[in-house]
């Protein structure tokens, strides 16, 4: 089969089993789009900017477990897409972006629309690739392809000069079926004897905690870790990232740890004896300050990354292996052990944190006359049954989210966790919607967030994509003014909203159902009526406490044991 | 501590500026860097001079083995090795200073290879203290220019960094 540059792109996108193609054309990407109309099998979906690319692209490769695929032109395409692309890297998102680039014989005589791609992009990739001959194309596809979704994941980009995707000049064709790197052998398994030995410190802990983070999510080992906590009957806590990854509405469970973790989590954490970390890369959000960090540990730690270990905190047993693999080995060596846990410590254990549970450091006010942001996440759990993809955008209304939303399967919570996108939500939502178009897919998000990707509703609007935006309206950038209020004396700088649209009409305008609710006891009414238009978009605007703060709070450079909880709390 | 760290790298377009990159982006100290194509013109060798704590060191060669142009790394200062930098450098010679300049060359065993009528050029290699040392004992005043290669090194023994 002989194909040009344009066919060998929509080809290997073809023979990767590519579903969906988030993209804008442009001058520099005009043969591919050319390619992409001639065809029906990979679809291209259409949005409104570049960044929404990289971030729809971003949730269907969350929500689903698979590649996802960003299509964008040279210059300003580039760089537009870099924040999504970025977003995708600090979460290790298994991601391929093709950019346009300008013709090979002018690259780098500043042409129109051209930018250095390879060299922006190359702090935030996993690995990139300029392809300056047709005959390299297919293998450099299949490579970018290769390298996003093995080892730890992330995104790759491949940079085409537009001569690259030439309609006249044809070549040779067939897709690298196997392929190997030299350069490149990310862990198949983790060392059996490390394994064993870890598991001897986990039987005889008797304080122990697993840690488990988004890793657990990216390497499908959700069932591996239930039975580890089956098999031991450890408390378990989660990083942003993983919640999902165990049931959060199991006892066992006992939330998220880390800023806004909750006191039991974070407590244990600082009292735990044994700490076993999966997949997670104690960052700094989830640590506080290093010195504090679970100072009487022995600490295990299982990612598939080598680099994550001992990177910010000194581990004692290092294992490097595809967590999956890893939990297997160790839930066969627990079983053929012949000691099982100390339940006699484990039952003290419980005892210790079912104590630090009574202080229910979640408890918020329910008897205000103003919606509480909390109350409105709860109202959408109580609303969806659980049922639901939700994927937010950054600040308070993400950790209301975490807090009070309790996902039971992973890939249902999607968030920008590392590097903290605001604008993210709306576009990965409608990745995340494709992917599953009977699913129930919803984004909370904010009126600061949401005004960052907000174009992207006339995307939703093309594709009939019936999405829920749970808009948390406090009128204020809500964790900046949190801070301001904390740690600058409540000086407001530039964290108000002023001017914000009215967004019944704004939504109204893009052709889909805008409503707004101001009122606690309108909220769940307003709820079960947007959820039940199955086939609309509908724009929730909840008008919530713009004085709410989130807590438990752990200030930056704070142990885990110096939380802060909510002024009520703190006096109970 | 200083650490001298040999790569072995795909020869590709770009895997220099990630090694660089890599560095800046971190925080990472780098003393001299230097790399060409080997008797494998797909693989060049780079040899990195850095310094920092144990750990630092620690994480510097996992992220340059996380890169995924590099095939195999070592670190030289942690057995037995060979340290050879080399310089050139001009110094001013004349009247007494020539015969001086001359016999300084022969006590580091350097060359000459280049002589005007009011200069030297030196050739010298050795362990950067060595370069060091004659920089040092080249009476003030008379060095016109110095170019160092950085330090590149090899293992002791039969073994050696290849596929």
């Amino acid at each position: 089969m002989e194909l040009s540059g344009a066919e060998i792109v929509v080809q290997t996108l073809i023979d990767e089993g590519v579903e969906y193609v988030f993209g804008y054309p442009g001058g520099a990407v005009l043969h591919t789009y050319d390619a992409l109309f001639k065809q029906d099998k990979v679809k291209h979906i259409l949005v409104r900017h570049e960044q929404a690319a990289t971030h729809a692209a971003d949730g269907y490769a969350r929500a689903t477990g698979r590649c996802g695929v960003a299509l964008v032109t040279s210059g300003p395409g580039a760089t537009n897409a870099v924040t999504g692309i970025a977003t995708a890297y600090m979460d290790s998102i298994p991601m391929v972006i093709l950019s346009g680039q300008v013709p090979t014989p002018v690259i780098g005589s500043d042409a129109f629309q051209e930018v250095d791609t390879v060299g922006i992009t190359r702090p935030c990739v996993k690995h990139n690739y300029l392809v300056k001959d047709v005959r390299d194309l297919a293998l450099t596809i299949r490579k970018a392809f290769y390298i996003a979704t093995s080892g730890r994941p992330g995104p790759v980009l491949v940079d085409i000069p537009k001569d690259v995707t030439d309609p006249r000049i044809k070549v040779p064709y067939q897709y690298p079926k196997d392929i190997k790197l030299r350069s490149y052998n990310p862990a198949q398994k983790g060392h059996l004897g490390q394994i064993k030995k870890a598991v001897d410190v986990l039987l005889r802990a008797k304080r122990p905690v697993i840690y488990s983070g988004g890793g657990v999510i990216l390497g499908e080992a959700s069932q591996a870790l239930r039975d580890l906590v089956e098999r031991t009957g450890f408390p378990i806590t989660s990083t942003l990232m993983g919640l999902g990854a165990f049931p959060m509405t199991d006892p066992r469970f006992l939330g998220m740890l880390g800023m806004h973790g909750t006191y039991e989590a974070n407590m244990a954490m600082h009292e735990t004896d044994v700490l076993i970390a999966i997949g997670a890369r104690f960052d700094d959000r989830v640590t506080g300050k290093i010195e504090h960090f679970c100072p009487h540990a022995t600490i295990i730690h299982v990612d598939v990354d080598p680099s994550s270990i001992s990177k910010n905190v000194r581990v004692d047993i290092p294992i490097v292996g595809p967590v999956g693999s890893v939990l297997a080995d160790m839930g066969r060596l627990l079983k053929e052990h012949r000691q099982g846990p100390d339940t006699a410590a484990l039952a003290d254990w419980w005892r210790q944190i079912d104590e630090w549970r009574g202080r229910k450091c979640l408890a918020y006010d329910r008897n205000s006359l103003l919606i509480k942001p909390q109350y409105a996440v709860e109202t959408l759990y109580k609303v969806t049954g659980g049922n639901l993809y939700l994927t937010s955008d950054v600040g308070q209304h993400q950790m209301f989210a975490a807090q009070f939303y309790p996902f039971d399967e992973p890939r249902r919570w999607i968030n920008s966790g590392g590097l903290g996108t605001m604008g993210f939500g709306l576009p990965a939502a409608m990745g995340v919607q494709l992917a599953f178009p009977d699913a129930t897919v919803a984004c909370v998000s904010g009126e600061a967030s949401i005004l960052m990707c907000i174009q992207e509703m006339a995307t939703c609007k093309q594709y009939d994509l019936p999405i829920k935006v749970v808009l948390l309206n406090n009128g204020y950038m809500g964790m900046v003014r949190q801070w301001q209020e904390f740690f600058y004396e409540s000086r407001y700088s530039h964290s108000y909203v002023d001017a914000l649209p009215d967004f019944v009409k704004l939504t109204e305008s893009f052709g889909h159902v805008g409503m707004r609710v101001e009122n606690p006891g309108d909220l769940e009414g307003a709820m079960r009526e947007a959820f039940a238009m199955k086939d609309r978009f509908v724009f929730l605007d909840v008008v919530v406490d713009p004085a709410e703060n989130v807590y438990p709070m752990i200030e930056a450079g704070k142990g885990h044991h110096e939380m802060h909880l909510s002024p009520e709390r703190e006096l109970a | 501590m200083r650490h001298i760290i040999s790569v072995l790298l795909e020869n590709e377009a770009g895997a220099l500026s990630r090694v660089a990159g890599l560095f800046s982006a971190r925080g990472y100290n780098i003393e001299s860097l230097t790399v060409a194509p080997t008797d494998d013109p797909t693989l060049s060798r780079m040899t990195l001079v850095t310094n920092g704590s144990e750990e630092i060191i620690e994480q510097i060669k996992k992220q340059l083995h996380k890169l995924i142009d590099t095939v195999k790394l070592l670190d030289l200062t942690e057995g037995p090795h060979i340290e050879r930098e080399m310089m050139l450098i001009k110094v001013r010679a004349v009247q007494a200073g020539r015969e001086e300049l001359k016999r300084l060359t022969d006590i580091f065993r350097a060359k000459i290879i280049d002589v005007t009528e009011t200069s030297y050029v030196v050739e010298l290699t050795g362990t950067s203290h060595k370069l060091d040392a004659f920089i040092q004992a080249v009476p003030e005043g008379l060095i016109v220019e110095v170019v160092r290669s950085g330090p590149t090194g090899i293992a002791r023994g039969d073994k050696g960094l290849t596929l």
